[in-house]
């Protein structure tokens, strides 16, 4: 039971790095921000709470691929922390986008074969 | 982020959610929501804030700091909320690793560190070694060496890279201004042996070959004697200063940290030869130097040594009636310095390790009996999905803090100590470069951990231990619980006094040891006695006829003083030592065949009331007379050792001894007396007695023996020889009651040190041994209840009880009385008159044990026995 729960986890986590990384690429954006744009493109699919992208934000900015910054909200007079991609974010984007491909087209290969393979 | 900024980033990430929720809020009442639907809606899109929070935490790579300032948080709440217990544990770990490091840190200035000399590792002392077991028996396998020897040696081998000698002298300072005269302690060594040694002058320099010769007349001072004696004045270099009436020319002083050969502290160096007269210098068989030698890089000891040992043993083949040794032997310098303290050092040391094991298995039991009561908090949190290991690391914490701080008190309380320790030891080797440095403190800290964990760790797993569901289920019973972590209070109970037991029993023989000495009769009256000691300078008193002339007008004022009984003249008085021996043989035997052992038997000088004053009996024959002087007639008084051993079946009065060293003469007996002891703990030798006023000129003791205190006679009899000569200055003011306890200084300080930690080990064990059986006690309410309520007698409940309590402290004691059967043989070289297996010793600590654990016992288990069966029951 809970090892099956850890393994879902995982994987979610490291699909949600890659969803941050990339929503992050239009500029910078604080967390309700980027909860409600993956909410919003997914339209609502993933069922996701938004705090839980915290985690995750501070994962990343720990390993050095955002970087934040509290800045006032363009107009309004409140004060947001803008989380803005870094040049090894960049990277890693790239990095973690490709082995999603990869791991996409492979789970797809053996979901619908291609007639000319089985 | 850095670490040290936890709050801030703590702070701001509550920020950052509570702007998310508030945005939240605020786009959910634009939709149309009222204030109160905003909030929950808000809660439900964004999720549990305290859970985020702590999962964001979990990301940050601090975690673990936090964690650890966690758990130290609560280890110090819980400490603090049992005052009583967290004080006791700290004040057990204070004492045991501060005794401990106070020790270590003695041990590694004195045995471990090397000497602050040049390549240390290559020096070494040289002896002559006579192989003769009977002599060697008595400490002379490591015999000082004779000056024409030390001569061959240096120049007929060539194994070492050279070698040196030194020798003890004293000299009367006389003032240059006025200042009082004073006997400083001097060391003659040779030129060679500051460069050897790699010592060079802090101001000036050391000697030079050309001084280094018997009409040598420079001095180097020591640090300690240039500060107090001379002001610290570095002019004093080129300056002369008066030795004996002789001007000598201080040439250098030494540095301050040069304690060689020992910490004695107001010395000077004079060169080797200086004062000794060129016949002295061409003697095989007078024994008064000791020998440091270097060895060259790429030769063996043993080739070195054997070089030397084939020149000795030729020395003794051309010497066969005079005592040179057939070979030599060697040690290393650190050994030869250490060779007094090493093995007590190791005792004490072993002593303070017993010390600190019980004291960690104590706070260790401390830690079981808490966490006896915290058996349900440990186990809600288990339950909770608390990881053993974070169960494990708090309680490790607080058995960390404990040790810490009773650690850091300690470590205070050893600098104190190791002072203390310092100054009361005699003749301690390097005492003054005993500090507490860098590695002392890492062996301290590394005690620190060791205690921790030992003390920790066994609690921590064992209450850890049991699976959740069980440890509820236990809890909820009070009667069955907890049997795995009773059993394991009594088996570090057990370990606990069995150590205890050992330490009780080393301390019980060296107690009896001391004890022994103490009361042993040296063979003359010992309190109301009087010495003092003084020497004539031979400048001054160049005749025998002045020499006498001061010794006898000294004692004719001396016995008219009020309040002294007696007063005679000696050279060396019961108690202080062997000092002077000499061969002689016995012309009325044969002669001794080429060789045999020699007859050798101490030197003395007597007064004719030098024996009635020391209340010496005379056995038979007579004491001397004011007549017997200046060698007419040649007469001399033997003690009941010499008479024994060499005239077993004859009457010695009116046979001879012939004599080489003082006129090569036969000097017939007049007297036996009865045997004294030259040192507590040592049989009496053959000894021989020469009249003092024969001229002889060598160090005096003036003996008197007081109507009543004797010290008090000290200030009048000074006076009357600074009316004889101002410029004589005395020394060892002390009675013979004074001289014997200064020679047992050592031996009662390391038996009441062992016997303050064994003390305290037994305090700390019936504290333990109380601790768990009011445990046991407590846990065991209810079955008490019962089986009182059943009809059990109070006293078959005692009994119970206290079965309980001293079963532990039975095979504690079995345990502890077998490992002393291996642990005395630490001890049996340094006991007197005590054999290692003393049944007296193995007895009264076998009872002295048992009765603190009864006492410890019978407060609970009586207690135990007073229960209310009714309110027991009630309690459940």
């Amino acid at each position: 039971m809970t090892r099956q729960t850890k393994q879902s986890a995982n994987l979610l986590q490291g699909t949600l790095d890659m969803l941050v990384l990339r929503t992050l690429l239009y500029g910078p954006a604080h967390g309700h921000q980027i909860g409600k744009h993956i909410q919003r493109t997914t339209n609502e699919f993933l069922q996701m709470q938004h705090g839980s992208l915290y985690p995750a934000l501070h994962r990343l900015e720990e390993r050095g691929w955002v970087a934040s910054k509290w800045e006032t909200a363009p107009g309004g007079n409140r004060e947001f922390k803008y989380y803005r991609l870094t040049e090894k974010g960049r990277k890693q984007l790239v990095v973690e986008e490709s082995q999603w491909k990869q791991m996409a087209e492979a789970v797809a290969r053996v979901m619908w074969p291609t007639p000319e393979e089985s | 982020m850095k670490w040290w900024q936890i709050r801030k980033r703590s702070a701001d990430l509550d920020r950052e959610l509570r702007s998310d929720l508030e945005l939240e809020e605020q786009e959910q009442r634009e939709n149309g929501a009222s204030v109160d639907e905003a909030r929950y809606a808000a809660l439900r899109a964004f999720g549990n804030p305290t859970l985020i929070r702590e999962q964001t935490h979990a990301a940050w790579s601090s975690i673990w700091l936090e964690n650890l300032l966690r758990d130290f948080r609560i280890s110090v709440r819980t400490l603090l909320r049992s005052p009583g217990f967290s004080f006791i544990a700290v004040l057990v770990m204070a004492l045991c690793i501060g005794a401990a490091t106070s020790l270590f840190t003695v041990v590694r200035s004195v045995l471990l560190r090397p000497l602050p000399f040049r390549d240390p590792g290559s020096l070494v002392m040289v002896y002559e070694h006579f192989r003769d077991p009977a002599i060697n028996a008595v400490e002379f396998n490591y015999n000082s060496v004779s000056p024409a020897d030390f001569r061959d040696w240096r120049t007929k081998t060539h194994g070492f890279e050279d070698m040196a000698a030194w020798r003890y002298a004293h000299y009367n300072l006389t003032g240059e201004h006025g200042e009082l005269p004073e006997l400083v302690d001097a060391r003659a060594g040779s030129w060679n042996l500051f460069p050897m040694l790699g010592v060079k002058a802090a101001i000036g320099r050391t000697f030079t070959e050309s001084e280094d010769r018997p009409d040598g007349n420079v001095v180097m001072l020591t640090w300690n004697i240039f500060e107090r004696r001379f002001g610290a004045d570095p002019s004093i270099v080129g300056r002369q200063i008066h030795l004996d009436g002789k001007p000598f020319t201080v040439v250098g002083v030494l540095p301050k940290w040069f304690i060689y050969p020992d910490a004695g502290l107001q010395r000077i160096w004079v060169p080797y030869e200086s004062g000794m007269s060129p016949e002295l210098l061409n003697h095989h068989d007078y024994h008064f130097l000791r020998v440091v030698a270097r060895l060259r890089p790429n030769v063996s000891l043993s080739t070195a040594l054997s070089q030397v040992g084939a020149v000795q043993y030729q020395l003794h083949m051309q010497n066969l009636h005079a005592p040179v040794a057939e070979d030599v032997a060697s040690k290393t310098l650190t050994q030869d310095l250490a060779k007094d303290v090493k093995k007590p050092l190791t005792i004490l040391l072993c002593a303070v390790a017993c010390m600190l094991l019980i004291g960690c298995l104590n706070v260790a039991n401390l830690l079981v009996a808490r966490s006896a009561t915290r058996q349900k908090e440990i186990t809600i949190r288990s339950a909770l999905g608390a990881q053993r290991m974070t169960l494990i690391r708090g309680q490790l914490i607080e058995s960390l803090l404990i040790a810490i701080t009773g650690g850091v008190a300690g470590v205070l309380l050893s600098l104190a100590a190791t002072k203390w320790l310092v100054t009361t030891w005699q003749n301690l080797p390097s005492a003054l470069s005993v500090h507490t440095d860098g590695t002392v403190l890492a062996v301290a800290c590394a005690l620190i951990f060791a205690a921790a964990l030992l003390s920790g760790l066994l609690p921590a797993i064992s209450s850890t231990a049991r699976g959740s569901v069980a440890a509820l289920q236990a809890s909820s019973r009070s009667g069955a619980g907890s049997q795995s972590r009773t059993t394991m209070r009594k088996s570090l109970l057990t370990i606990e006094i069995a150590a205890t037991v050992v330490l009780l029993i080393g301390a019980g023989l060296l107690l009896k040891s001391f004890w022994q000495l103490r009361t042993t009769n040296i063979g003359c009256a010992t309190t109301s006695v009087l010495t003092m000691g003084y020497s004539l300078p031979a400048e001054k008193y160049d005749t025998p006829a002045k020499v006498n002339a001061f010794n006898e007008s000294l004692l004719d004022r001396v016995r008219t003083l009020p309040g002294v009984n007696a007063a005679g003249l000696g050279s060396v008085v019961p108690g202080a030592g062997a000092l002077e021996d000499d061969i002689f043989t016995i012309p009325e035997h044969p002669p001794l065949t080429p060789g045999a052992p020699l007859n050798d038997a101490m030197y003395r000088l007597a007064s004719p009331d030098y024996f009635s004053t020391l209340q010496i009996p005379l056995l038979s024959g007579r004491f001397f007379t004011r007549d017997d002087r200046d060698g007419r007639p040649k007469t001399v008084i033997i003690n009941k050792r010499l008479a024994r051993q060499f005239f077993p079946n004859e009457n010695p009065i009116g046979k001879h001894l012939h004599v080489v060293p003082y006129g090569d003469a036969d000097y017939q007996i007049v007297g036996v007396v009865d045997n004294t002891l030259y040192q507590v703990g040592q049989l009496p030798g053959p000894t021989m007695y020469f009249p003092v006023l024969s001229g002889n000129n060598m160090g005096f003791t003036l003996v008197v023996r007081a109507a009543s205190n004797p010290l008090a006679l000290s200030v009048p009899i000074q006076m009357q020889i600074a009316k004889l000569d101002p410029q004589l200055p005395v020394s060892d003011v002390l009675t013979i009651e004074q001289i014997i306890q200064q020679s047992l200084g050592n031996a009662s300080l390391s038996a009441s040190l062992v016997l303050a930690f064994a003390v305290l080990s037994l305090v700390l064990a019936s504290v333990g041994l109380y601790g768990v059986l009011s445990y046991l006690a407590t846990q065991r309410t209810a079955e008490i209840g019962v089986r009182i309520a059943l009809g059990a007698q109070r006293r078959q409940v005692l009994r119970l009880m206290l079965g309980d309590g001293l079963r532990p402290a039975l095979y504690g004691l079995v345990l502890g009385l077998a490992v002393s059967v291996a642990a005395v043989k630490l001890v049996e070289s340094m006991l007197y008159q005590t054999r290692p297996f003393d049944p007296a010793i193995f007895a009264a600590v076998a009872a002295t044990l048992l009765v603190v654990a009864a006492g410890a016992c019978l407060i609970p288990a009586w207690r135990a026995s007073r229960i209310d069966p009714m309110q027991a029951l009630r309690t459940e």
